[in-house]
């Protein structure tokens, strides 16, 4: 097992597995009236966030907390990268407070892999760039496990802007890990060159094609990259041809994003408030799923009951 | 004897006595002068041939005598950043790689853009020199693209040639009337071939593996259609380009058509794009891994290969650039492309094209010695008789990793670093000196 998580492929499938089970443990955690265990007491936690966030950055914090850790959230705004220090040198600075845990995010691919070769601490990619979002890509794999009998041969459609979307780029990876069959749909100009040689999957750019999919994965178009110099014409031609709403899907097909979620561009306003769509699961998971990671990397073996902090061991 | 600080051509090195001694019993060979044969070789006052009487022996049983090499693209940093490699530091380095002439680019702080700037260079270079060096100038003010450098007075107090390399000449225009001015100012243009727009900020080689890392992509063919343009205009005015660093398989077709229709056009490759592919990305580790132009597939590869030895491309360059380890170290996004060359140039292509049988030895030294000091004009280092000593003694057979003990060369971004690789000079004599010798 990697000490750290930099790319998917450090947990491996049976890592996909193991972080998953361990999931299913501390979500019984989460049907107490006290969400909270004392696996990781003791441990310090570090959020390093330079680049915003919502639901990761909080979905850490908790997580951490959840398991009694001590968890200290950097944001860029109030960290000393403010004021030009290098991401090397604020990743040194806070080794010597000896944390057993850096989740970092940042705008620039390379940055998680960068923490890991110079930080003491077992290091989490909360998001480098475009590279890869391991977490969420867990967080995605654990609601499809709840939504589906199987991932093995499960179809999985990925639409809109592949080339510049770390969640596809991390999350097709951990479903092809565990035999889902993969795709992604969008515009040319918006998938990856060579697509099918990196990510082993069909690449197309009719949104007909989506017609087979059990899984529809809606990826986030990224406002910052269009306009003069973008990568479509208008968000509004985007909507036109790539939008999911529920015309374009089948019925019993079911819906994924990542969030945040641009109503009306890559997603329907009604379809996002759709029931059936997975949106606020999958946000849910997040949680879950983080404190799995956090107790995965720093204690790799079964929980005791006391960890887990059982009825009856908090009886006593 | 002691020689002066000397320009030899336009190269300069600083003074220093002339070596004499004699290499016993060693394969010498010079392919461009047609020798190749066990025996005895003197160096007397700095000079090949003469009376091995009365001189120091060096014992060269099983060791190749190679004439020096040339490395006509090196960034030596000097002005600006003395801390990552000063001209001292960097002669060391090409010494201690078998080099006996480099030509240093332009892309200082400032840049190489007036006499003044250049004739400081050559002063220095006159005091601290290991070897004799060269120094391109910009063909544009600030290499802004705007205005050309006074070329005529640049060449005139000893630019080899002229280059906006790191900062390619996006207008077309400009380009032109550079290589129109060429006819007033007599040298070379060297030219990184690059369209800003088509690289749009990528970091690595446009393919699957970029894809896969979600890293942006510079495309081979960024590259190419630069060089397509001013081969163009180069066959128009006349005029004598040589492309730097080529790295992409498309280009390689460029060039090819170019000198079949009798463009005046020269090529290097780098020894990192001639052993190297993007499938080392995983690690992402822009130390050794991240220079522009990027690392590309097997594809292109195999055609700078077959470019390389079929003469399309003329000759190998190190495209030495050393950067601090603090800078480097950064998210591979970030960090500052290039990578060192020069301590491994020609070791790194023994040990991937000459042993593994895809390129002759006698090729090889060629590509790296006389072809690579006729693409800037520069004189090429002979072993025959009466020639300046400009020469190293090669152990062939010894393996060794890259690194281990550290490096000349002031920075140690190496994209070779870490690995075994075979062939070491055991000593270096550079414009008739003794420039390194291997600790023992």
């Amino acid at each position: 097992m990697s000490r750290h998580l930099v790319s998917i492929r450090d947990l491996g499938g049976d890592g996909l597995e193991r972080v998953l089970d361990r999931t299913d443990q501390f979500a019984e955690v989460m049907d107490r009236e006290i969400k909270k265990v004392p696996s990781l007491r003791g441990r310090v936690v570090v959020n390093l966030f330079l680049e915003p966030s919502t639901r990761t950055s909080t979905s850490f914090e908790i997580a951490g907390k959840r398991l009694s850790a001590d968890v200290v959230t950097v944001r860029g705004s109030s960290s000393s990268v403010e004021k030009g220090e290098s991401l090397r040198d604020t990743i040194l600075t806070l080794d010597t407070y000896a944390p057993d845990v850096i989740v970092i995010r940042h705008k620039a691919a390379g940055a998680a892999a960068l923490a890991a070769r110079v930080s003491r601490a077992a290091i989490v990619n909360a998001g480098d760039g475009t590279n890869e979002h391991p977490t969420q890509a867990l967080l995605d794999l654990y609601t499809v496990r709840q939504i589906f009998e199987r991932v093995s041969g499960l179809q999985v459609a990925f639409v809109g802007d592949v080339q510049h979307s770390r969640v596809a780029r991390s999350s097709m990876a951990a479903l092809q890990m565990l035999g889902a069959d993969v795709m992604a749909v969008g515009p040319p100009t918006l998938l990856p060159v060579e697509g099918e040689d990196a990510l082993g999957a069909e690449m197309s750019a009719d949104i007909a094609d989506i017609e087979d999919a059990d899984l529809v994965y809606v990826l986030r178009m990224q406002h910052e990259r269009q306009g003069p110099g973008g990568y479509v014409p208008s968000l509004r031609e985007y909507a036109r041809e790539y939008g999911i709403n529920h015309s374009r899907l089948a019925p019993g097909q079911r819906v994924m994003h990542a969030g945040p979620v641009n109503r009306g561009v890559e997603i329907s306003d009604a379809l996002v408030d759709d029931p059936e769509t997975l949106v606020l699961q999958q946000a849910a998971n997040g949680q879950l799923v983080r404190m799995a990671v956090l107790y995965d990397l720093l204690a790799a073996k079964e929980p005791t009951a006391e960890e887990l902090g059982t009825r009856e061991a908090v009886a006593t | 004897m002691t020689t002066q600080a000397i320009a030899r051509g336009r190269l300069v090195q600083r003074a220093g006595p002339a070596v004499s001694l004699v290499i016993t019993g060693a394969r010498v060979l010079d392919p461009a002068s047609g020798i190749d044969e066990v025996r005895d070789l003197v160096v007397r006052d700095g000079v090949i041939g003469g009376d091995p009487d009365g001189l120091d022996q060096v014992g060269g049983r099983g060791l190749v005598v190679l004439p020096g090499l040339v490395d006509p693209h090196v960034h030596l940093r000097t002005p600006g950043r003395e801390d990552t490699e000063d001209i001292a530091s960097g002669t060391r380095a090409a010494a201690a790689g078998g080099f006996t002439s480099i030509v240093a680019m332009p892309n200082t702080a400032p840049p190489v853009d007036s006499a003044a700037v250049l004739g400081s260079l050559l002063e220095i270079a006159a005091s601290d020199a290991v070897v004799p060096v060269g120094f391109t100038a910009a063909i544009t003010v600030g290499q802004e693209g705007r205005q050309l450098t006074e070329q005529a007075e640049l060449a005139e107090v000893g630019a080899v040639a002229f280059t906006d390399d790191g900062f390619p000449v996006a207008d077309a225009r400009v380009m032109r009337l550079a290589l129109q001015y060429q006819r007033l100012a007599q040298r070379p243009i060297a030219l990184h071939e690059e369209d800003a727009a088509l690289s749009h900020g990528g970091v690595v080689h446009e393919g699957a593996n970029a894809s896969r890392l979600g890293l942006p992509g510079i495309p081979g063919v960024s590259e190419a259609v630069a060089v397509g343009r001013d081969a163009i205009l180069a066959e128009r005015e006349g005029a004598r380009i040589h492309i730097q660093h080529v790295s992409s398989a498309a280009t390689v077709a460029e060039i090819a058509r170019a000198k079949a229709r009798g463009v005046a056009i020269t090529a290097e490759v780098t020894p990192h794009h001639l052993v190297l592919t993007d499938d080392v990305l995983d690690e992402l580790d822009p130390t050794r891994h991240k220079m522009n132009p990027p690392l590309r597939g097997a594809p292109d590869r195999e055609a700078l290969r077959a470019a390389l030895v079929d003469g399309t491309i003329d000759c190998i360059a190190t495209d030495h650039a050393p950067h601090a380890s603090e800078e480097k170290d950064a998210p591979f996004e970030e960090a500052p492309f290039g990578v060192i060359g020069l301590e491994t140039a020609f070791a790194a292509c023994h040990t991937a094209l000459v042993r593994s049988g895809a390129m002759e030895l006698e090729l090889l030294v060629r590509r790296m010695s006389a072809d690579a000091a006729s693409v800037l004009e520069l004189p090429a280092p002979s072993l025959a008789d009466g020639n300046t000593a400009n020469l190293a003694l090669w152990d062939l057979e010894e393996e060794w990793e890259v690194g281990s003990a550290g490096f000349a060369s002031k920075s140690s971004n190496c994209a070779f670093t870490g690995a075994a690789l075979v062939g070491r000079p055991q000593l270096t004599i550079a414009g008739g000196q003794l420039a390194w010798r291997k600790s023992p």
